[in-house]
């Protein structure tokens, strides 16, 4: 089984978002589920910052040995950052996908809708 | 429900990721497949190939019968040597590539592709049937594990009296095998040194545990077709298929033209020895991965190819990829993949990718 932390929100895509409570900026990545399910992650791209997203744009990819998948946007707004060190090492969406995984930050408009909790995306993936 | 090889549950005890692989549920990876693929490089790693078929050409012209069956010339393999060939349609389209190993003077073993060996066994018993000799699919006795590395041999030399000094590539034996009766092959799919062992089905688990407690590590179909695709070796679905010939796939040299009597696709790839397409090895510059079925173009943007196989490669540290191209292409004339949508630059070099050290 793989961990779904409480505190963040989900997507179906097997996206994680993390910072809601705390304002305007939030942080992207995907779940330990799509890692482990991808295997080893040799690529990701990342969106250019300074770009505007909408929620479920493509934005990314993330590439392992046997598998492509695009990276959908979780939410509406400005890209302000993306993490290099996921981009200079892929392998850290596998280690660690909470943390230094990380793939990029978006300043949002308004808080998103349609995200998932915890045990919703528990649920939606203990079904797949 | 996809079937179950007789160490479905050893894969599961060790936390696999299993896949549906041509009707049969096969690990995937254990762990990392980078790990795995990178085991076999400089260790020694452990398939389970139990989906393989194993099908037995036995009696006194199943030689010639194999002459009839396949492009090359089995009736001049010695026993306890091995071949790699294909089996053609009456058009030249490649129903299977196969290993065949000849037991005894009578007797041959054919390995064929788990997608494939029940058609391969259907038309042997066909082409056969004008010769004295039986065609006999045995594949649900039989389990086969591979130990592929450099390791290989000093891990099976632990388990075994057999003389693996004296088994060279392309060569197999009857042993015994941490008390199993096996065909020891030196035989793989890896493009490192390394051993074929084909036992019954009930040897299997005690086998793979030896094995393990050897030394070898598990390593699933992920790192095999890595590992295959940087030796430049075809894959049936992909750089294979009914549609192309052996000469389109770069395997003219299996095609025995001057072997005695007619055989199976003879008349039709005597008009098809300089095919329109040939098949090439990509290196991609940049980080994206060329995949099976995306278009290979030219400077123009013409579609000029198609990628069958690609992957990250280990031992390259690029993306690299197999694909047919035009016959008349230009050795390098700046040549991208359309990695959806967006062309992504690959320069073109020979097969194959990896060669071991000797």
């Amino acid at each position: 089984m793989s961990t779904i932390p409480g505190e963040l929100s989900y997507t179906k895509e097997h996206e994680w978002v993390a910072g809601l409570d705390d304002g305007l900026t939030v942080t992207v990545g995907i779940t330990e589920y799509a890692a482990e399910a991808l295997g080893d992650v040799v690529y990701v791209q990342v969106p250019e910052v300074g770009g505007t997203v909408a929620a479920g744009d493509a934005v990314g990819e993330v590439e392992s040995t046997k598998s492509v998948s695009d990276i959908y946007s979780p939410v509406s707004g400005e890209v302000v950052e993306t993490n290099q060190a996921v981009v200079d090492d892929p392998s850290l969406v596998n280690s660690d996908p909470y943390g230094e995984g990380w793939l990029f930050r978006i300043r949002i408009e308004a808080d998103p809708t349609d995200l998932l909790t915890a045990e919703e995306y528990g649920t939606l993936t203990a079904g797949e | 429900m996809p079937r179950q090889t007789p160490l479905h549950e050893v894969h599961q005890s060790l936390g696999a990721t299993l896949t549906d692989f041509a009707g049969w549920l096969m690990p995937l990876r254990y762990g990392s497949e980078s790990a795995e693929h990178n085991t076999v490089r400089t260790d020694a790693g452990l398939f389970d190939l139990s989906h393989m078929g194993e099908i037995f050409v036995t009696g006194p012209q199943a030689g010639e019968a194999l002459d009839y069956a396949f492009t090359g010339q089995l009736s001049t393999l010695a026993p306890g040597k091995a071949r790699y060939t294909v089996i053609c349609a009456p058009d030249g389209g490649v129903l299977d590539d196969v290993i065949i190993y000849r037991l005894t003077a009578e007797e041959f073993m054919v390995c064929a592709n788990a997608s494939n060996y029940p058609r391969v066994a259907a038309e042997l018993a066909d082409r056969a049937a004008r010769f004295e000799a039986k065609v006999a699919d045995r594949s649900e006795e039989y389990a086969l594990i591979a130990i592929q590395g450099p390791r290989s041999q000093e891990i099976l030399a632990t388990l075994t009296d057999a003389d693996l000094d004296g088994l060279k590539y392309y060569a197999g034996l009857p042993g015994v095998v941490a008390g199993a009766e096996a065909l020891i092959a030196r035989t793989g799919y890896t493009g490192e040194d390394g051993f074929e062992l084909f036992i019954a089905n009930a040897a299997a688990v005690p086998l793979w545990h030896a094995l393990t407690a050897a030394g070898a590590r598990p390593a699933g179909l992920s790192a095999r077709d890595t590992l295959r695709l940087e030796a430049g070796m075809a894959l049936y679905g992909n750089e294979l298929t009914e549609e192309i010939t052996p000469f389109d796939a770069g395997l003219g040299r299996v095609v025995k033209f001057d072997k005695p009597g007619d055989f199976i696709g003879r008349a039709a790839l005597e008009t098809k020895t300089e095919p329109r397409r040939r098949l090439v090895g990509l290196v991609a510059r940049g980080r994206r991965v060329p995949r099976h079925g995306y278009p290979v173009v030219d400077a123009s943007g013409a579609v000029v190819g198609e990628v069958t196989s690609g992957a990250p490669s280990q031992s390259l540290g690029k993306p690299i990829a197999m694909a047919y191209v035009q016959a008349e292409m230009p050795e390098n004339g700046d040549l991208a993949v359309d990695i959806r949508g967006t062309r992504e630059p690959v320069d073109v070099v020979d097969l194959p990718f990896y060669r071991r050290k000797k």
